[in-house]
């Protein structure tokens, strides 16, 4: 490091846009990006070198909001972009931001495919259990009596998706849960997740406080998990399986599988390469 | 076609071993000093099933089938007959069976042609490990004039993982086929020792198309399998790590399409290959690439359509979709190239314009094309490779402006890592700085900027290849694959005196109006050439561009290709 950069501090202000955010006053996500920016500022990160991706919807504005590199995309597809830029630019730090909407019923295949594929990408979910950018429907998180939509009046009548036992099926690395409500404990679950290689998924319960007002008790709701880590997915499994949702603050899942990072060789010409149709 | 030629077609079920008896035979006729041209077609059968190679061998580039082929040689009969139509003879062909293996189907002898016996089987069964195919290619190879000397160097290297038996085996089975074949009927011989010394390839069209993405320096591929696009992929995957780049195989064709969408945002020219199942998922993040102004490359091996269609057939029906299919307005590029060496010329001018406009090309190419290899010239470099222009250091407090709006309609793109120009790239409507915007000022403002990067840029001569006789009345107006037959109808006419240009358009989108018009100039009639059912391209055109009063259409759906005989009659019996 040269002395000037040395004597450059980041502050989680450094990596803020002055983007307004289009949010509802009091919506979870504020907190979230907070979060997101007090943990850049704690690892200390270039603002150049980190990336926030992401799909469509209201968290999924998160990048306009920050002052990294941003990518804003279309519906459900953050991750493959984020796998993209990742795999093409392994220098880079990356995040992806977004929704249970947008994560787990539209991009739910790409999800699969990212705990499975392990990129090192640091993957935020802001579960609401509902579509708010589209005025209130249900999500694949949403209770199934939930009749809050005129598009499900009777209740969306399924199963809820638990999204953090698909995801260790599936492979993720590092799996985590927090709330909105402790944004201090969102910024440390976060720095974790992106130091952690491979795939991270961090569940952050963020309440919609326009379409489900009554996730506003959420924040009394919510109680620590009073368990460490583990390494072992059985464990990790049987936890999740039998737990009510509530418990938020801590790492749940931490593998040590290898990330997936294809080594380009180099050092041949293309020119090199024609002699395969050569006569 | 210049100089002369001869085709034959080899068939039989699947196992026969054609497409290596195929293989072995042009690999020879190139040895030889000749050119090559050989496609192949087979039922939708994952392995065996029946199979045919056709193959064309001249003494200058072939571009095109004949109209019909010299010699029909079947290992055995199984199912041939299912490939009939695009097996056409005529009274002067010759129908090779082997007679254990029944009579010839009635579709072929219908045609009139000479049917001979060759006992393929039972001649193989003389030869300790011998195989009928091996009978069949040392007929051909006498039938056509192919040097025996150049015959057993190409078995002895193919088959050198094989060992000594296995050479000596095919050889005395192929002596066997030569030896049979002296008692039968004369077709057209190629003269050996052709003068031509110039350094030429075997290269099939989705390999040109790999080649391409390479000399045009894309290094990130992400792509999930489709016949025919599929080798595309298989040929770029050892290819693309020794020059220092990767490929992805993706979960589907919108993870394709977006992670290369991330790849190219990093920085790195990027490209995925499918074919029209895959474009019609891929169409609402073209659309992302065009309005974020990422510069992507996506590469159709157009197949039978609609639906899933024909996997392993061709046709030219993916014109729309890649014209036509994004919402919004959406200017983009389309092209296409008009032969299997073209593959490689336009898919790396492609990579050269989305990396130099910033925005999405869709590269038509089609699986009669894409799966045909053909003995070239060798393919010329060429100077284009990616060229993104990158931001100069902004001045202390000054904003960068990503979607700046600038006289050229192109924006200095900067890419993540490079200090004090981070911005968000949106699919969004946005302003100069890629902050979202919902106000008609700013729609107005990108929507203007990003359609004049692509009208206002000069793409040269190669908006279209044009031959024939300059002021020449009579044009003869085509794309793609259909390019082949077009241009040996252009010789075939001027060889019978008539005065006729050819304009096969590479750059489909943005259209070049005065370009068109000036080569048209004195055109009075145009005949539209394409495999389409509903003309698409002749409806491309007439919405598009001034023709000529007088068009006629000359379009039919695929599997069966255009022949250069049916354009020829359309313009002779144009009165
Ligand atoms: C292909 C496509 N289908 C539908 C939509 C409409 N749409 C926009 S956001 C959204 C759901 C967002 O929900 P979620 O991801 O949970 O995010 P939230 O708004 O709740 O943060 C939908 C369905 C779209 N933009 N694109
Ligand atoms: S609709 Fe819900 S999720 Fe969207 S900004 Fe408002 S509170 Fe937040």
């Amino acid at each position: 490091m040269d002395a000037c950069a040395k004597q450059r501090e980041y502050s989680a202000k450094d990596y803020k846009s002055d983007v307004k955010p289009i949010w509802c006053p009091g919506c979870g996500d504020f907190s979230v990006l907070a979060a997101i920016t007090r943990a850049l500022a704690s690892m200390q990160l270039a603002p150049e070198n980190v990336a926030v991706v992401s799909g469509i919807g209201c968290s999924s504005r998160i990048p306009a909001y920050t002052s990294v590199y941003g990518f804003h995309g279309v519906h459900g597809r953050a991750l493959p972009v984020a796998t993209g830029l990742k795999i093409a630019r392994p220098d880079l730090t990356v995040l992806v931001t977004g929704g249970d909407g947008d994560g787990f019923s539209i991009g739910g295949n790409h999800f699969l495919h990212a705990c499975r594929r392990n990129v090192d990408l640091t993957y935020i979910v802001m579960d609401n259990q509902v579509y708010g950018m589209t005025k209130g429907q249900a999500s694949p998180t949403t209770a199934p009596d939930w009749e809050g939509s005129k598009l499900t009046p009777d209740g969306a009548g399924i199963n809820p998706f638990h999204p953090l036992v698909v995801a260790l099926a599936a492979g993720a690395n590092f799996i985590a849960r927090c709330s909105s409500s402790d944004p201090n404990n969102v910024a440390d679950i976060i720095t974790q997740a992106i130091r952690h290689p491979g795939f991270s998924l961090v569940q952050v319960l963020s309440p919609c406080v326009t379409f489900r007002p009554e996730q506003q008790e959420w924040k009394h709701m919510v109680r620590t998990a009073v368990v460490d880590a583990t390494d072992d997915a059985a464990r990790a499994a049987r936890r999740l399986m039998t737990d009510d949702g509530f418990n938020v603050g801590k790492v749940l899942y931490k593998g040590s599988r290898p990330a997936y990072q294809p080594e380009p060789k180099g050092g041949v010409a293309v020119a090199e390469l024609e002699a395969d149709f050569a006569l | 076609m210049s100089g002369q030629t001869v085709s034959f077609v080899m068939a039989g079920s699947g196992g026969a071993g054609v497409v290596t008896a195929g293989s072995l035979l042009l690999e020879a006729a190139a040895r030889a000093g000749w050119y090559a041209y050989m496609t192949r077609s087979s039922g939708p059968q994952i392995r065996g099933g029946e199979a045919a190679v056709m193959i064309r061998l001249g003494t200058a580039p072939i571009s095109s089938h004949d109209d019909c082929f010299h010699l029909l040689v079947a290992v055995d009969w199984q199912n041939v007959g299912r490939f009939a139509a695009e097996i056409p003879l005529d009274a002067d062909s010759l129908i090779i069976g082997d007679p254990g293996e029944g009579e010839a189907p009635e579709v072929f002898v219908r045609s009139g042609a000479k049917v001979v016996d060759l006992p393929m089987k039972a001649l193989a069964k003389g030869v300790p490990g011998g195989r009928p195919n091996m009978v069949a290619f040392g007929a051909i190879a006498a039938m056509i004039g192919l040097p025996e000397d150049i015959v057993i160097g190409v078995l002895q290297d193919s088959l050198k993982r094989k060992g000594a038996e296995a050479i000596a085996a095919s050889i005395a089975a192929f002596r066997a086929g030569v030896e049979a074949a002296v008692e039968f009927p004369a077709v057209p011989r190629l003269p050996v020792g052709n003068s031509d010394t110039s350094e030429r390839w075997s290269i099939t069209g989705n390999e040109a198309t790999g080649m391409g993405a390479l000399r045009g320096g894309v290094r990130f591929v992400a792509a999930y399998p489709i016949t025919p696009a599929t080798e595309v992929l298989e040929w770029l995957a050892p290819a693309l790590p020794k020059v220092g780049g990767v490929l992805v195989q993706a979960e589907d064709e919108l993870a394709s399409i977006n992670q290369i969408i991330g790849g190219s945002y990093g920085g790195v020219p990027s490209l995925t290959a499918t074919s029209g199942p895959g474009l019609a998922l891929m169409t609402e993040s073209l659309g992302l690439a065009v309005a974020a102004e990422v510069p992507i490359v996506v590469v159709d091996v157009m197949r039978v359509g609609p639906s899933t269609g024909i996997a392993t057939k061709s046709e030219q029906s993916d014109l729309n979709i890649a014209v036509y299919g994004l919402h919004g307005d959406a200017p983009h590029l389309v092209l296409a190239p008009t032969s299997v060496a073209d593959c490689l010329f336009t898919t790396q001018w492609a990579v050269h314009l989305a990396e130099s406009l910033q925005t999405a090309a869709i590269v038509l190419t089609d699986q009669a094309m894409g799966q045909a290899r053909a003995v070239i010239p060798r393919s010329a470099a060429i100077a284009f490779i990616g060229q993104r222009e990158k931001p100069a250091a902004l001045a202390e407090g000054a904003q960068y402006k990503r979607y700046a709006n600038t006289a050229s309609g192109v924006s200095p793109m900067a890419i993540p890592g490079m200090a004090g120009l981070t911005y968000t790239a949106d699919g969004l409507e946005h302003n100069e700085t890629g902050t979202p915007s919902s106000q008609a000022s700013d729609h107005q403002a990108q929507l203007d900027k990003r359609l004049r990067k692509l009208t206002g840029y000069n793409y040269g001569d190669h908006w279209a290849e044009i031959s024939g006789d300059e002021d020449a009345d009579t044009a003869i107006v085509t794309w793609g694959s259909s390019a082949g037959p077009a241009r040996e109808a252009l010789e075939r006419l001027r060889a019978a005196g008539q005065a006729v240009k050819l304009v096969a358009v590479r750059l489909i989108s943005p259209v070049q109006p005065e370009k068109f018009e000036r080569v048209m100039k004195g055109v009075r009639r145009a005949l539209v050439v394409e495999q389409s059912h509903s003309g698409q391209f002749h409806r491309y055109l007439r919405a598009q561009y001034d023709l000529p009063r007088e068009v006629h259409a000359l379009h039919h759906p695929g599997p069966l290709a255009v022949r250069p005989g049916a354009i020829v009659d359309q313009i002779l019996q144009w009165s």
